[in-house]
């Protein structure tokens, strides 16, 4: 077993743990919107940012930093409070998310998110790019309008599916979600239809056709209850 | 009888200039003359001063010839060649001096550059005659992998790739990591715009950098290596195959490297040219053949690097420095520049400085040096106003600190890099706030777009500076700016991130009221931002020749042909420059509003 301290509080962890594992078992709560269980970590939102005193003071992402011994780790703190909502803040205006016209408002992250860090209002200006929606598949839709660009759904779908399908496509800010090589997705030959990605995405951009919102409930738990008997590396 | 020796740089920039075809001249009026057997022509490596290619050294007498164009071939060989006397027009200065007499020449030291304008790069003899391949066979023959190490730790030699990270550290870590097989990668991604460096090293010197990569293999325990480069390079790609050719071919590289246990050998990865694919975990993802996207460290590549084994990455300067440790002794090295910076770095100059181009200077001397002595400072009529060093992640520098030395902890102190060389010279017809928008949006277009606070942090950015630039910033503005700077370096996942507010940190820091004025005056003290100036005509440059009247779209250039002086009417003027363009008697001016 591993020793560190996680806000004060000494902490046993297994040598292969991250320090978001170590919290969790010690019941110390770190928010995170790119992780989800079962998935490798890309520490790509940065909600999940925690501070290292013997680093000196350096942010690591909790969900991809392993544990090592004698770390002194900050995951509550006005500065992390702060910087975490400001990030929350960014992905507000970066697209539209307008919860109120939201298939998912009332489910979604990271509207949940928002009320966790009191994430009240937006003080930059809102982009709103008008990205198209793909309607083309018979079960599932895409609106990227509400993509956080957590890539839940790209991971769900090579690493527990195997199909490959979902992708990142373009860089920077026009980074974008697209099935295959850009083709709409009800014409995907590598889809299988099983709806991983719709219940890993975190927000109402991935969503399930003639659901009504309050139907709208996702089980991003699903992937780790499919992958749970599966040999690990 | 080789009579005369001609050093011709066939560098990028002067082929660019035409230095192919001054080759076939000079080799046909050396044929009309009958002068073939006396004189030897070499292709070489770039010898530096760039903006004056194609350039030609001739010796004995080290003569240097610049901007030598195919039409002054004859003229050489019969003044020169055959008469024995200098062309004059063509030199570099009155009185011929020799380059160790020119201060361009006379301030540099050249290490990893020695080479590069001296010895043919496409053959591995002239290498081998310089002492290559000495350092590599001593290393496999005489010394332990361990001693290799501990000659680089003691150097003092950090990573010229940016962070400068001690080599030494790096490759114990490689060593010691557990795990079979072990990679070696040299890093020739070189993306930083103006940036050179390494380009000029591969091009002019391809073998320093696989014996480099050889040594650190054997150190580290691995037998291949990867040179990732980017496409965008092809000279020094197929200067690279040729000398790998010639390695395989003599033993230096491959199996049983001088008859010893230890094998080698190296392959080529080329890059499609995004900047993001320089930082080590996403060129690893891009070698790999995923999207070239960093990931969190740790674990850093020395223990889960290529195909998640333990990884040396270097960059290519790095890897030149690495056989004059082991021939020179790692005290000679370490005898030259500062306390915590040893040896010499190389810097591609540009910008507003006479003499752009390529130079290498002992670590510690001072920003003045580098760029009034060697740089020749900038041309007449202006200012030095700034520099901006480390590329779009560096910093800029105001004039009052030119006697910093040029060292990475002195330059980091002051809100600068070392990175990897460029040094950009601005003049007092510079914008700041304009330049470090320019900055920014490079960083911006080559987020890669994983992580949010890059991502999005430098849009928020460059948005209040469209709007500054515009004459529409708030007073608030440049507290935004500070506020999503500091997010952007704490919280972003890669270098690119951390480092892309730099530029406007740093001129928020020195020139506070240039962004001030924008904001406040809405005016430009450059005169650069086209909203925040004014044309105006002056009346005793202006002949009444008309060309501003019928160049300008709105009417507002007015005025009758003959009867100077023409007027501009700001009210209907919407700053295109057409009037600025058009006038041939320079008499439109540029004024901050
Ligand atoms: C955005 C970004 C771009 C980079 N580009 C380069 C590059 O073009 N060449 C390079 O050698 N290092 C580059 N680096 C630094 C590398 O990540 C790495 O630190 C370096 O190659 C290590 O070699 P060194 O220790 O010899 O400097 C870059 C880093 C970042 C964050
Ligand atoms: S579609 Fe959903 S799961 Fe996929 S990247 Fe966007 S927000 Fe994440
Ligand atoms: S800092 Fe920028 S370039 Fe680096 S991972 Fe984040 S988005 Fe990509
Ligand atoms: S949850 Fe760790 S970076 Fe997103």
């Amino acid at each position: 077993m591993i020793s560190l301290r996680i806000d004060d509080t000494p902490v046993q962890a297994k040598p292969n743990w991250t320090i978001l594992t170590a919290a969790r078992a010690a019941g110390i709560r770190i928010p995170t919107l790119c992780h989800l269980d079962a998935l490798r970590p890309v520490g790509a939102c940065r909600l999940c940012l925690v501070e290292i005193r013997n680093w000196n003071g350096r942010l690591v992402p909790a969900c991809a930093t392993p544990v090592q011994e004698g770390l002194d780790v900050v995951a509550d703190s006005d500065r992390l409070a702060s910087l975490r909502r400001t990030i929350l803040e960014l992905l507000f205006a970066e697209r539209n998310h307008i919860c109120a016209f939201c298939v998912s408002n009332g489910h979604c992250e990271l509207q949940d998110l928002a009320t966790e860090l009191g994430m009240d209002h937006v003080t930059f200006p809102y982009r709103f790019p008008a990205l198209a929606v793909d309607a083309s598949h018979a079960k599932f839709g895409i609106d990227p309008n509400r993509c956080v660009l957590c890539g839940r759904c790209v991971r769900a779908c090579s690493e527990v599916e195997g199909a490959f399908t979902w992708g990142f496509a373009g860089r920077g800010v026009h980074t974008l979600i697209e099935a295959d090589l850009g083709e709409p997705w009800g014409q995907s030959t590598t889809c299988t239809g099983c709806g991983k990605c719709v219940q890993a995405c975190p927000t109402g951009a991935l969503f399930e056709k003639g659901k009504a919102t309050a139907e709208q409930v996702k089980r991003p738990a699903l992937l780790a209850e499919v992958t749970e008997r599966r040999p690990r590396a | 009888m080789r009579r005369i020796q001609v050093l011709l740089c066939s560098g990028t920039a002067c082929q660019s200039s035409g230095s192919e075809r001054v080759k076939r001249a000079l080799l046909d009026a050396l044929t009309a003359h009958d002068l073939l057997p006396e004189v030897q022509l070499v292709d070489t490596g770039c010898m530096g001063p760039c903006e004056l290619g194609p350039v030609l050294l001739v010796y004995p007498e080290g003569t240097f010839y610049v901007k030598v164009q195919p039409d002054d071939a004859a003229e050489i060989v019969i003044e020169h060649f055959l008469k024995g006397r200098p062309l004059r027009r063509l030199l570099w200065a009155e009185g011929a001096p020799q380059p160790h007499e020119i201060p361009f020449f006379a301030r540099q030291r050249k290490l990893v550059l020695r080479n590069c304008g001296t010895i043919d790069p496409e053959k591995i003899e002239e290498y081998i005659a310089s002492g290559g391949y000495e350092a590599l066979g001593r290393a496999v023959t005489s010394m332990t992998p361990t001693e290799v190490v501990a000659a680089i730790s003691r150097s003092g030699l950090r990573g010229r790739g940016g962070a400068g990270f001690p080599t030494g550290t790096k490759w114990e870590l490689v060593r010691v990591a557990a795990g079979v097989p072990k990679y070696v990668v040299c890093n020739a991604d070189e993306g930083d715009p103006g940036a050179f460096m390494d380009r000029a090293i591969l091009e002019g010197d391809p073998h320093s950098i696989l014996e480099g990569m050889a040594i650190a293999g054997y150190a580290v325990g691995a037998s291949r290596g990867y040179v990732y480069i980017r496409a965008e390079y092809p000279l020094a790609i197929q200067r690279l195959e040729v000398a790998l050719a010639q390695a395989r071919k003599l033993g230096v590289l491959g199996q049983r490297i001088f008859e010893t246990d230890f094998s080698f050998d190296i392959e080529l990865r080329m890059g499609a040219g995004a900047f993001v694919c320089g930082e080590e975990t996403a060129l690893i993802a891009s070698i790999e053949g995923r999207r070239g996207e960093p990931r969190p460290r740790p674990p850093y590549p020395a223990t889960s690097g290529l195909w998640g084994k333990p990884t040396l990455i270097n960059n290519v300067e790095t890897y030149a420095n690495v056989r004059h440790i082991l021939l020179d002794g790692p005290e000679a090295f370490a005898s030259v520049g500062t306390e915590k910076s040893k040896g010499t770095k190389v810097f591609a100059l540009a910008g507003k400085v006479r003499n752009t181009g390529l130079v290498e200077v002992p670590m510690g001397i001072t920003l003045r040096e580098l760029v009034f002595d060697i740089g020749g400072g900038v041309p007449t009529g202006r200012e030095f106003k700034a520099v901006q060093i480390g590329g779009p992640s560096g910093g800029c520098l105001p004039s009052s600190l030119l006697d910093v030395p040029v060292d990475y902890d002195s330059l980091s102190q002051h809100g600068a890099i070392m990175g990897s060389g460029g040094v950009i010279i601005l003049d007092d017809a510079t914008c700041m706030v304009n330049m470090a928008r320019f900055f920014l949006q490079f960083t911006a277009d080559e987020s890669c777009g994983k992580c949010v606070p890059c991502r999005v942090g430098t849009q928020m950015m460059l948005a209040i500076l469209d709007r500054i630039v515009a004459g529409e910033g708030k007073e608030e503005d440049l507290q935004r700016l500070r506020e999503i700077g500091e997010m952007m370096k704490n919280a972003s996942l890669c270098g690119l991130g951390q480092t892309a507010p730099n530029p406007v940190l740093s001129t928020l820091r020195y020139f506070p009221a240039e962004y001030e004025a924008h904001i406040r005056d809405r005016s430009c003290p450059a005169g650069v931002c086209p909203n925040l100036v004014r044309y105006r005509i002056d009346p005793d440059a202006c002949r009444g020749c008309d060309a501003c009247r019928r160049a300008c779209p709105t009417g507002a250039a007015q005025g009758t042909a003959g009867a100077p002086p023409y007027q501009i009417v700001d009210e209907r003027c919407i700053r295109c420059g057409a009037c600025f363009d058009a006038c041939p008697f320079d008499a439109v001016r540029k004024e901050p509003r």
